[in-house]
């Protein structure tokens, strides 16, 4: 494996480049699949790997962006990215991000910053998790009822939507027509709570598409992408400034992104929206089991759980895309057959 | 300076200076460089460019940074395509639903 090690030219650390791939590979599949950045998978991992805390989320942030790139160039395709509401929430999403900062400053002068902030991240993460398992449950009642195609058992939006405040703006994409400022507002929550976490926000983001906004699940995985590849693209910029960036690093992740993009990005053509919705509500609950273990002090079984959820979920993921492209294969080759 | 004022100064000096090391008794993070330098000593090519350029000019390394990243994000996505046509999956629509 000595022949895999590598010295990063900028930072000095010596690492394992097929590590580095791999890592690529499996927040590829996971960003395209669930709409996420991944921050909170590949920044604890290149911690681990050596790199200095300001340098793995420098690199990080670059990273996503030339991944969530070949993921939304994907999504587009499918017509799953509604680049409108996109810019929309994105613009009201930075001042929130601008705040929840402040508030972070202000609770670090009082010293209360760390445990108020994983708290507050477990109580999201944890309500998160229990809104999908519970739109979950109550679809499959529905569909036990007979209620046929639903596009979400949790009907907020339909609620939110009555709220005509003008200017209305038209969502064509997402098949909304809403008030401007649902989006606005939504994007500037998400933004404030993002900014307060010290996340992305695309683990926030995906559930306010799909339970606030209305969005179905494949657009509201697309249209996250096309938000986190914008944002992703300023954070490379300002701590490639700040001298915080390991290209060579970036360049191989991506290297493994690429192929993984594609992946978690096709799967979603097999997968339904309701197995994705599923699938993301064991990640946030893992995501929040390992933060609990890192407050509670032990961090080093929180690596764990991350590791092992990320590498599971990735497996499963790459099998249903590889089970549904066989499957579409197969039909085609048959169609040819009988003609 | 009268005694109780020196005192005073003594007590601040120890508790100025026993204060970090409490910070990291509790498990506070040790500071990272504040100024990062990059040691270019035995690098050729790509890896001697971009180091020599974070050592000498930080705005166009981010700038070139984020370039390079866009290029290959790009690159890399249509190149993907291109294998995934050959597979011989269609892209443009989806079966699948809610």
């Amino acid at each position: 494996m000595d022949f895999f090690t590598i010295t990063l030219p900028i930072s000095g650390v010596e690492i394992n480049a097929l590590l580095l791939v791999l890592l690529g590979v499996a927040v590829g599949v996971l960003g395209g699949f669930f709409g996420m950045g991944g921050a909170w998978m590949v920044t604890p991992a290149l911690n681990i790997f050596g790199f200095p805390m300001p340098f793995a989320v420098g690199t990080d942030l670059c990273h996503m962006a030339g991944k969530s790139i070949i993921s939304t160039r994907r999504h587009a395709k499918f017509g799953n990215v509604d680049m409108k509401l996109g810019f929309i929430m994105l613009a009201f999403d930075v001042v929130g991000i601008e705040i929840g900062a402040r508030v972070v400053m202000f609770l670090e002068k009082l010293g209360l910053a760390g445990p108020v902030i994983r708290w507050v991240y477990v109580v999201f993460l944890a309500l998160i998790g229990m809104l999908v398992f519970y739109d979950f449950y109550k679809k499959q009642q529905l569909d036990k009822a007979g209620a046929g195609e639903v596009q979400s058992a949790i009907t907020w939006h339909e609620t939110l939507h009555k709220i005509k405040i003008p200017p209305m703006v038209k969502l064509p994409v997402a098949g909304v027509e809403c008030s401007l400022w649902l989006p606005a507002s939504v994007g500037f929550m998400v933004g404030l709570l993002a900014g307060f976490l010290g996340i992305g926000g695309g683990l926030l983001m995906m559930p306010a598409l799909v339970y606030l906004i209305g969005c179905p699940t494949f657009v509201a995985v697309g249209t996250d992408l096309f938000t986190i590849m914008l944002a992703g693209l300023y954070g490379a910029f300002t701590y490639g400034v700040k001298g915080r960036i390991e290209l060579l690093a970036v360049l191989i992740m991506l290297a493994g992104a690429a192929p993984g993009a594609q992946i978690g990005t096709i799967a979603t053509k097999y997968i339904r929206g309701y197995g994705i919705r599923l699938m993301f509500g064991v990640t946030v609950i893992c995501a929040m089991a390992s933060v609990i273990l890192k407050q509670i002090g032990w961090g080093g079984a929180a690596s764990w759980v991350i590791m092992t959820a990320v590498s599971i979920m990735t497996l499963v993921v790459i099998v249903g895309m590889f089970k549904g492209a066989a499957q579409e294969l197969r039909a085609k080759r048959l169609s040819h057959e009988g003609h | 300076m009268t005694r109780k004022r020196k005192l005073q100064a003594l007590a601040w000096g120890l508790a100025m200076t026993l204060a970090p090391l409490g910070i990291m008794a509790e498990g506070g993070e040790k500071q990272g460089k504040l100024v990062h330098v990059a040691d270019t000593r035995g690098l050729t090519g790509f890896n001697l460019y971009f180091a020599d350029l974070y050592n000498t000019n930080r705005l166009l390394f981010a700038i070139e940074a984020v370039l390079i990243t866009v290029i290959m994000g790009v690159t890399l996505g249509i190149l993907m395509d291109k294998l995934v046509s050959v597979i011989g999956l269609d892209l443009s629509k989806r079966s699948v639903k809610e």
